[in-house]
């Protein structure tokens, strides 16, 4: 371990420091979703400074990622059933800056709202040509494009006759560990919304709006399939300045 | 300009299908020098294994570093082939996870001082409606633990101990960090 490293003070160099994101996120402890009861965190979480652990994060997936990753309808004997889709958009920041070249992961369930996954009990048929999972980069203008089939609604036993609206699961790092993400995107005008709780979480009307994708018949391709347009705004930031060390 | 910030929703109970990677717990290659391992378990407020999370971790390479050009001092390839600082477990049936890692060095805090060898750690589960942070720092760093500044934030000082991990006194640099993501003994969460 080289002693200059870890010793000596940053000085007055610039550091980002990502925005605070007040009223965005969905609080922990939500009574209408069950599952949050025992294991939402008790305690307020304790304020934490952006340091350089916070302010940087990992810059990877380009190694991991192949193009027919960001086409869920392909890699299989068949064409999955259901609706063919466009889901494309950008990944940006508060600020309007892109995000170029970082890591999205998709997951969702199939045309018939049935998970490939153990667990997922729902009495609706898999799909032998369809796994559910893609990823891809975004370029250099922050851009993203998948194929897909347009998930179906599902059932869940949260509550009585309780139905997740259709939804896509993303995740998606950004370039430091304070803007990671996961979250889920939704289809325009879904009857289920007024009814469900992880989606009305969110106490803020236009957040909530902003999970919902648009329909786009500009990127609609003719005779092949629709297409939804859904940008991620992830937490911008600001160049600040660190105080001066006090052994400068 | 301004744009709202997308909100978080639950990781939800399928993220098997979309996140773990087979090297995902590897953020160093098993074997290499100076590998440890941290594992432990994800737990909730009755006690039972959470067996449908998902436990990432950032952390600086054993030289104080990062491998990223927002870091004042510059973006540093790490000593160690295959550091790539991000680790990546989905809990088992059991609620364990498990990383393979490099111990992080020391880091330099603005204003002077530093801050304890850390782990930024992320936390998602079915049941939480964004992720939890907290950090794992280790046990034979006492007198660094002291001086940092965030465990000195924690106003309870008992708290201060979920996020110390234990030694495992059987096996050499094993270290054992569990999670309570509720009860007595809550894990202490940040916001950053």
């Amino acid at each position: 371990m080289t002693a200059s490293n870890t010793s000596a003070p940053l000085g007055e160099r610039a550091l980002p420091r990502y925005h605070a994101a007040p009223g965005v996120n969905p609080p922990l402890d939500s009574a209408a979703y069950k599952s949050s009861a025992f294991r939402a965190p008790k305690h307020p979480p304790v304020p934490m400074p952006q340091r350089l652990t916070e302010i940087t994060g990992p810059l990877l997936g380009a190694e991991r990622v192949a193009a027919a990753d960001a086409d869920l309808t392909a890699g299989h004997a068949g064409e999955p059933l259901g609706e063919r889709i466009i889901v494309t958009g950008r990944v940006l920041d508060s600020d309007g800056r892109a995000v170029p070249d970082t890591l999205i992961e998709v997951w969702q369930a199939n045309a018939s709202g049935r998970y490939a996954h153990r667990v997922d009990n729902h009495p609706a048929p898999l799909d032998p040509n369809f796994d559910g999972a893609g990823r891809c980069m975004t370029d250099s203008l922050g851009r993203y494009r998948f194929v897909t089939i347009k998930p179906g609604a599902y059932p869940w036993r949260n509550h009585h006759n309780a139905w997740r609206p259709a939804h896509i699961h993303f995740s998606l790092f950004g370039r430091a560990f304070t803007q990671r993400l996961i979250t889920q995107m939704y289809f325009p005008a879904d009857p289920l919304f007024p009814l469900d709780p992880i989606f009305n979480s969110i106490p803020d009307e236009e957040a909530r709006d902003r999970l919902i994708a648009r329909f786009d018949i500009d990127q609609t391709v003719p005779d092949w399939a629709l297409c939804y347009s859904w940008d991620i705004v992830l937490r911008g930031r600001s160049a600040t300045v660190f105080e001066a060390g006090e052994d400068q | 300009m301004t744009l709202g910030i997308t909100p978080s929703q639950t990781v939800g109970p399928f993220l098997a299908i979309g996140l773990p990677w087979p090297d995902g717990p590897f953020v160093v290659p098993a074997g290499a020098p100076g590998a440890v391992v941290i594992s432990g378990h994800v737990l909730d407020g009755a006690g039972a294994p959470v067996p449908d999370a998902l436990v990432e971790t950032w952390q600086a390479d054993p030289d104080s570093r990062f491998d990223h050009p927002d870091d004042p001092r510059g973006a540093a390839r790490p000593t160690v082939a295959g550091f790539r600082g991000f680790g990546r477990s989905a809990t088992d049936a059991g609620g364990s996870y498990r990383i393979c890692t490099l111990r992080p060095g020391p880091l330099p805090c603005p204003g002077g001082g530093s801050e304890a060898p850390h782990l930024d750690v992320s936390v998602f589960a079915r049941g939480l409606l964004d992720r939890v942070v907290t950090r794992i720092y280790f046990p034979d760093e006492a007198q660094a633990n002291a001086a940092d500044p965030v465990l000195a934030a924690i106003a309870d000082p008992a708290r201060r101990s979920t996020l110390v991990a234990v030694a495992d006194p059987d096996q050499p640099g094993a270290f054992r960090f569990d999670i309570h993501l509720q009860g007595d003994r809550e894990t202490v969460f940040f916001d950053v």
